[in-house]
């Protein structure tokens, strides 16, 4: 028996026919650059400007203009670098595992979502790189032949599983981000002209839009859908064995993985729901973007800060039925040592504050919505810096029990990626179709909210 | 199946196959003579002609090496890559050490003990070792200099010599001077100018020490002590393990009376108790038993008290004096008379009438003859108050025509800028100052003397003692032994080296002794074999001391003026190890600070991040705030050596405070301090002072207990497990690592360690390893392979509910804590965690136990200095060679000549870590198999094992049962031994043996050890 659900939320306003999205989103594409968007690109170049001077200097200098000490070996490097991993997981999860459980209302995210995991794993990335002592050697953490000898990478340093993880995330995540964009590609490709049509034609690598294309189309989705769903899984919880597998007390957890995972998605969620909220106005898709969407993101939201705020009291609770004395001491430090301000930013920004979505009438708040996904990414920030910097800065001997105070060069750094990752995606906003076209298309007919006559009777 | 193969064969004896067939079977002539005439086979020609045509183009391929210029003429004496070592002797302003100094190609890179001493017994402190550093400072003067410009030795010579033939009165000011040979040459000049005089002071003058032995026992010396004698020992503002008179020596012999052993039968159980009663926290206070924290207006009313106690004890009369309310007098009083005859009391006090009483203490006490030899005094402190003093009213008078300084008064001496105005009167004024002092510069003449690794010289450091000094280099700069000037002066040859001969071979060998063997020992000791003189008898004027000692009177705040283990009296300042060497006690590097404690602090309204202005007499000095647990209420102390304007670009730094004890006592009262800023971060390399009650970390017990339980404060974690509970060691993922050959370890034994330092300077002379700055150690980036943990106790109990509140509370140490010094180096786990973690295998594990680490592999992610539970490597943050922004030693040619050429200068972004002094392991193994045996414990040692003088640091072959280390273990094992942090099951090679103090009761902590084993580890 065939079963439809009775009421089906309506994923695409007033009335849109099939022409209308191909106009709404090819005309970001084939239009003069707006004002708004030149001002925030200009901004952005700055910053990545400014970012990247400071980046080259760290690089002459030395990581000395960091404020890491002989205690505290990592502190905002691996923060952002787990920060950016985590915002990155949005983009997976939405495409690929919304995919496979049919969530349509993924349709009118998931392009700007997986460009955004894109971006941030690039951020991300350069972060391991730029936390090297000696980056220009950052080829030794691969296991390339060479002429040394036996001279080979370590198998059991999670630091050589993050490698693995993180260049498979991003080749895939690529392949699925740039198989997706193909038909619309294809869209730009038939309405444009001259130099325009030869490079979106070259990108399109001759799509027809025939039957067969598109059956080909959906088998390859579903196949890096399947293949992006463990890696949603994976690839944080590599990262979290940097710090689960190590014997620094407030490190060594086990519980780490599904923590992780569940904060990425959180932050991940969070930076989606900024992004498309200012694409959403920018770029006037209030009709592609609707507050059901909206609401839903806040709803994972809630959902994914409870995990990890669970997964904070779970770790008091272990550490104090462990009876190691190192860790009861890192957690109650945690909480009430020198950096106290940190857990409780962490504390209110991830498990207390998206506790008000809860309410209708907020998470269906764009203002709301928008500040708190601030909120939220600030507060997962925190959590890193928390895990990191105040388990390392006093662990096991208090002789070298030290503080940790960031320097203009960790600030800039951080600063660097911001300024990388908004200048890749105004890019991408502007030359390739921010939202998927030819998805949205498919769930026209049945989740519009009022399917055009006109257009019902052709189709 | 039939076999079709068929056998041929070329001969009857290929068919039988026998032994002389096959031995000669690819030989084509069957002649012996072959072999044995010509070792290069024929057929090997081509495959030789080919190596060598290939070697030849690939060394031509290789990058060319800058600088390396190959011998042309190769000196006999020296082979490339292999050291040379020569005896030779450390002597400066009295502190005196019979050393070897290790050259390489020429160079002098290291220096060692001499352990042919039986004086210092191979003992070398953190300035001897850093001395090396300050033969190679480039900003020392190139030549003679008039004024500021240059001038010839010729024309220097000639212009001094007439203007000391003008005639009025000649001065030669030095701090004490140990070589009988020098004091000969000035015997000689004073000869030629009759109106010449010796004047002899020390910037740590125990000229009050003289004095009273002159007054109490008719010998105006200092005495030999021996601190191994003593059962009972006393310290009154006396640093005798850190810096007074001889801390080498003593500190050699209290060791002895502290070394204890847990072996079954013979196992010495026995310690001396030493008390100490002082003003600022000392190493010898922080390594005594029991510590009284006295201000220095009471150092003799401490020691009236005392000897009044004790007279009533041992029957003596009474003198009179104030009382005085210090813990521990009683005790103190009772365990001297008691152990009458193996007592000792020394005071660091510079007043004569204090020193007076001390003698008559120590009389009562028949420590002379027992703990004390008067009739074998030591020399290393010879100045002279008075004179001095009289001698600056001369030069104010106009009194000195000329003056020749071989110290720096205008710093070091409390009237130096007295002296400094007036020198302007002096007509000829010369210096023989390797830079432009501070007192130099105000002379008209620098005739710049070499570093003594440059010099002939000797010293006579204790009746009968004698050593010899020879240079290891040649002279760097254009300068001249001091001793060359005077006879040049004195119109004598002036080779100093043939005169120093001379003087040897007629006055000083004797029975035979050649100079060459004396050269070569370093040290000639006919003194050795002399008795010790029997008791003296005290003829002091007991009265008139505690007189004169009634009439000090102490008020207000108190200042007292020490001096640190690293800078002493400030003549190295400019020596960038010494500076970043961190103080054992505040771990303050770079510059001094007002010492103060807490309470006090809280009086007056400061705090530490604070700076304040210190005001005594109407004389202010400005420095930053320590909060010193353990210093004394209402007295500061400020280290001497600091505040020096014309040290250099490493050495200008602090404040000077001999200014501010203008009495000569090294202190003062009626001190003003007001706060003048905040927000500073003291450059402190640690800045947690407790050890949290963690007892992985720090195992201590006291005497009684250990008596009657080798295991006593032993904490011995158990892991709970499904089969019942097991130590850490029995569970475990690892497959360890197999070590057939050698299991290279150490074994460092905190009762021994008194926190010296000397390790920490020897291993960064070793290693290479870099000076950062004052900056970057605020920021905690100091390079030190080796560092000098200590912990203070703190009141608080240990909670076992573990409230923030309860662990707030152990972060503050007591006011007068017990002080435990760790030694922390790498621990070369074998279950390392650092290994795991690295992801390019650039810290791998060796087959004889030692962590290694592959700096060309390393990428600095810095995973194992994270990961890393002990915390002891380093990452290079910055390039610190060859760069303007650490402006030492290694960013300039001369400099770098000090450099072992046997250990890698790092790079930027690389981790360093000890390596267990892997350069010196392998050269050792090296020899030994050179010489076709195994190495022979003792043959091997590590820089901070070897330099330590106590031997609290004890390093061998763990697989040679005959080695030290393992006969120690072996006793130890069901003893003090442990492992810092064992239950996280790292497996540490480096063992460490339980802190014992000879104290009554059970020790806080052992306290809680007991409560300990029922929680949570049971």
């Amino acid at each position: 028996m065939h079963v439809v659900s009775p009421i089906r939320e309506k994923l695409v306003l007033s009335g849109k026919s099939y022409h209308d999205v191909t106009e709404d989103i090819c005309k970001q594409v084939e239009g003069e650059p707006t004002k708004e968007w030149k001002i925030v690109f200009g901004i952005s170049v700055l910053v990545l400007l400014y970012g990247t001077a400071w980046v080259l200097w760290t690089w002459w200098e030395g990581l000395g203009v960091w404020g890491l000490n002989k205690t505290v070996g990592w502190a905002w490097d691996i923060t952002n670098f787990v920060w950016w991993v985590g915002i990155g997981h949005a983009g997976t999860l939405i495409s690929a595992v919304l995919l496979l459980f049919r969530q349509k209302w993924r349709t009118s995210i998931n392009r700007a979502a997986e460009a955004m995991t894109i971006f941030a794993v690039i951020c991300a990335a350069s972060f391991i790189v730029m936390h090297m002592g000696r980056p220009w050697l950052a080829y030794f953490a691969l296991p390339l032949p060479n002429t040394f000898g036996s001279l080979w990478v370590n198998f059991n340093s999670p630091l050589v599983w993050d490698v693995f993880a993180i260049s498979t995330y991003f080749s895939v995540s690529c392949l699925f981000w740039y198989i997706g964009l193909i038909p619309d590609l294809a869209t730009i490709r038939d309405r444009a002209t001259g130099m325009r049509k030869k490079v979106y034609g070259a990108l399109a690598i001759g799509w027809t839009g025939g039957a067969k294309s598109w059956a080909r189309y959906e088998d390859v989705s579903l196949i890096l859908a399947g293949l992006s769903t463990p890696l949603v899984l994976s690839v944080h919880t590599i990262v979290s064995f940097d710090f689960a597998t190590s014997v620094i007390p407030g490190w060594h957890t086990t519980i780490f993985p599904p923590y992780f995972v569940a904060g990425a998605i959180f932050s991940g969620f969070a930076m989606v729901q900024n992004l498309m909220l200012i694409t959403r106005v920018v770029y006037k898709l209030e009709d592609y973007v609707t507050l059901d969407h909206i609401s839903l993101m806040n709803k994972i939201i809630t959902l994914t800060g409870s995990v990890v705020g669970i997964a904070y009291i779970t770790e008091f609770f272990i550490a104090a039925y462990s009876g190691v004395e190192y860790e009861k001491y890192a957690f109650i430090n945690r909480a009430t040592g020198p950096l106290w301000w940190s857990y409780a930013a962490m504390m209110f920004c991830n498990v207390v504050s998206p506790q008000l979505f809860w309410f209708e009438k907020i998470r269906r708040n764009i203002v709301v919505s928008f500040f708190m996904a601030v909120v939220v990414n600030i507060g997962m920030w925190f959590e890193r810096f928390v895990i990191i910097v105040t388990s390392l800065h006093r662990d096991y001997l208090p002789s070298s029990w030290t503080y940790f105070t960031p320097r203009m060069g960790d600030i800039s750094d951080y600063i660097f990626s911001f300024g990388f990752f908004f200048t890749a995606f105004l890019l991408f906003a502007k030359f390739l179709p921010v939202i998927n076209m030819a998805e949205v298309k498919s769930v026209l007919k049945s989740s519009s909210e009022k399917f055009p006559e006109k257009v019902k009777k052709k189709a | 199946m039939e076999n079709t193969n068929k056998r041929y064969w070329k001969g009857v004896e290929e068919l039988k196959n026998d032994i002389e067939f096959v031995k000669n079977a690819d030989r084509e002539f069957n002649l012996d003579e072959i072999d044995t005439v010509e070792p290069t086979h024929r057929r090997d020609f081509l495959k030789v002609l080919g190596f060598g045509l290939a070697a030849v183009s690939l060394a031509a391929c290789d990058a060319p090496v800058r600088k390396a210029i190959p011998y042309l003429n190769k000196p006999e004496d020296v082979e490339p890559g292999i050291p040379n070592w020569y005896a030779s002797t450390y002597a400066e302003g009295g502190d005196y050490s019979s050393i070897l100094v290790k050259t390489r190609e020429g160079r002098p890179i290291k220096i060692e003990g001499n352990k042919m001493s039986s004086l210092t017994k191979g003992g070398v402190g953190a300035r001897v070792h850093a001395s090396v550093l300050s033969l190679y400072d480039n900003e020392k003067l190139k030549g003679p200099k008039k004024g500021n410009s240059d001038i010839s030795w010729e024309d220097l010579d000639k212009e001094v010599v007439a203007g000391l033939a003008k005639g009025g009165n000649i001065r030669i000011v030095s701090n004490t001077i140990l070589s009988p040979t020098f004091k000969k040459v000035i015997a000689d000049f004073t000869t030629k100018y009759p109106s010449a005089k010796h004047v002899t002071y020390d910037a740590n003058s125990a000229s009050g020490l003289i004095q009273a032995n002159s007054e109490s026992f008719g010998q105006a010396v200092v005495p030999s002590y021996d601190f191994g004698k003593a059962k009972v020992m006393v310290g009154i503002n006396a640093d005798f393990l850190g810096t007074w008179i001889a801390p080498d020596v003593y500190a050699v012999q209290w060791a002895e009376t502290r070394r204890l052993s847990s072996a079954k039968e013979g196992g010495k159980r026995e310690m001396s108790r030493h008390y100490q009663f002082e003003t600022g926290m000392t190493i010898t206070g922080a390594s005594s038993d029991y510590r009284s924290m006295i201000k220095p207006s009471q150092e003799g009313a401490v020691a009236i008290a005392l000897y009044n106690k004790v007279a009533a004890i041992l029957g003596g009369s009474p003198i009179s004096g104030a009382a005085v309310n210090v813990p521990n007098l009683d005790n103190c009083a009772k365990e001297l008379a008691a152990a009458k005859g193996a007592a000792l009391v020394v005071a660091g006090s510079n007043n004569p009438a204090v020193q007076v009483v001390v003698n008559a203490l120590n009389s009562l006490l028949g420590s002379y003859g027992t703990t004390i030899d008067l009739g074998n005094p030591v020399y290393f402190r010879q100045g002279n108050d008075t004179e001095m003093n009289a001698f600056i009213n001369e030069v104010k008078g106009g009194q000195v025509s000329s003056v020749i300084f071989l110290s720096n008064p205008v710093y070091d001496h409390i009237r130096g800028a007295e002296l400094g105005e007036a020198l302007a009167k002096v007509a000829t004024s010369v210096s023989f100052a390797a830079g432009a002092d501070e007192t130099a510069s105000k002379c008209k003449y620098i005739a710049p003397a070499p570093h003594y690794l440059e010099s002939w010289g000797d010293a006579e450091p204790k009746k009968g003692f004698y050593s010899l000094m020879q240079p290891t280099i040649s002279l760097i700069y254009n300068t001249r032994q001091a001793e060359s000037s005077l006879l040049t002066w004195a119109g004598a040859p002036s080779d100093y080296q043939a005169y120093l001969k001379s003087n040897w071979t007629k006055n000083i060998l004797s029975g035979g002794k050649s100079w060459v063997q004396a050269l070569h020992d370093g040290v000639y000791e006919p003194g050795a074999s002399a008795t010790a003189s029997s008791g003296a008898s005290f003829g002091g004027n007991l009265a008139g001391a505690a007189t004169a000692i009634a009439g000090i009177k102490g008020s207000g705040i108190e200042l007292s003026a020490f001096e640190t283990i690293a800078i002493g009296t400030g003549n190295q300042a400019n020596n960038p190890w010494l500076q970043e060497m961190p103080d054992p006690i505040s771990k303050v590097t770079w510059e001094n600070t007002i010492a103060i404690s807490q309470t006090t602090a809280k009086e007056v309204g400061i705090d530490q991040g604070d700076w304040a202005k210190l005001t005594v007499g109407g004389k202010t000095i400005e420095l930053p705030v320590l909060i010193q647990p353990g210093q004394a209420h209402n007295t500061v102390s400020v280290a001497i050596g600091y505040g020096r304007t014309a040290a250099g670009k490493a050495g200008n730094v602090g404040a000077n405070v001999f200014p501010l004890v203008s009495n000569g006592q090294y202190w003062a009262g009626d001190v003003k301090l007001e706060k003048t800023k905040s927000g500073y971060t003291l450059a402190q390399t640690q800045t947690h002072n407790t050890v949290m009650g963690r007892q992985a970390v720090i195992q201590e017990s006291v005497l009684s207990e250990y008596v009657k339980n080798v295991k006593a404060g032993r904490f011995e974690p158990q892991l709970q497990t499904s089969e019942g509970f097991k130590k850490p060691g029995q569970i475990t993922l690892w497959n360890g690592h197999e070590k057939k050959n050698h299991s290279w370890g150490m074994v460092i034994d905190l009762n021994l360690c008194h926190g010296c330092g000397s390790c920490i300077v020897s291993c960064q002379a070793e290693n290479n390893v870099a000076v950062v700055g004052k900056a970057e150690v605020a920021r905690a980036r100091e390079m030190h392979w080796i560092r000098l943990d200590r912990y203070y106790s703190s009141d608080a109990p240990h909670e076992e509910g573990y409230s923030p509140s309860g662990f707030r509370a152990m972060e503050i140490a007591a006011e007068n804590p017990d002080v435990v010094f760790q030694p922390m180096m790498c621990q070369h786990c074998s279950n390392a965690p650092c290994e795991t973690v690295c992801p390019v295998l650039a810290t791998t594990h060796s087959s004889e136990g030692l962590n290694q680490m592959t700096y060309n592999r390393c990428i600095g992610t810095r995973y194992c200095a994270n990961n890393c539970p002990y915390k002891v490597r380093r990452f290079n943050w910055f390039k610190y060679f060859e760069n303007d922004s650490f402006d030492y030693h290694m960013n300039n040619d001369l400099g770098r000549m000090v450099l072992n050429p046997d250990v890698t200068v790092r790079s930027r972004g690389v981790i360093e870590k000890c390596s267990m002094c892997v350069q010196r392991i392998q050269s050792g193994k090296l020899v030994a198999k050179k010489e076709k045996r195994r190495p022979v414990d003792g043959e091997i040692q590590t820089a901070c094992s070897q330099s330590c003088p106590t031997n609290a640091i004890v390093f061998g072959d763990m697989l040679d049962p005959e080695s030290q280390i393992s006969k120690i273990l072996a006793v130890e094992k069901e003893g003090r031994a442990f492992n810092v942090l064992e239950e996280i099951n790292v497996q540490p090679q480096m063992t460490y043996l339980t802190k014992i103090r000879n104290k009554e009761g059970v020790a806080k902590t052992e306290a809680k050890a007991a409560e300990h084993a029922h929680g949570e580890h049971s």
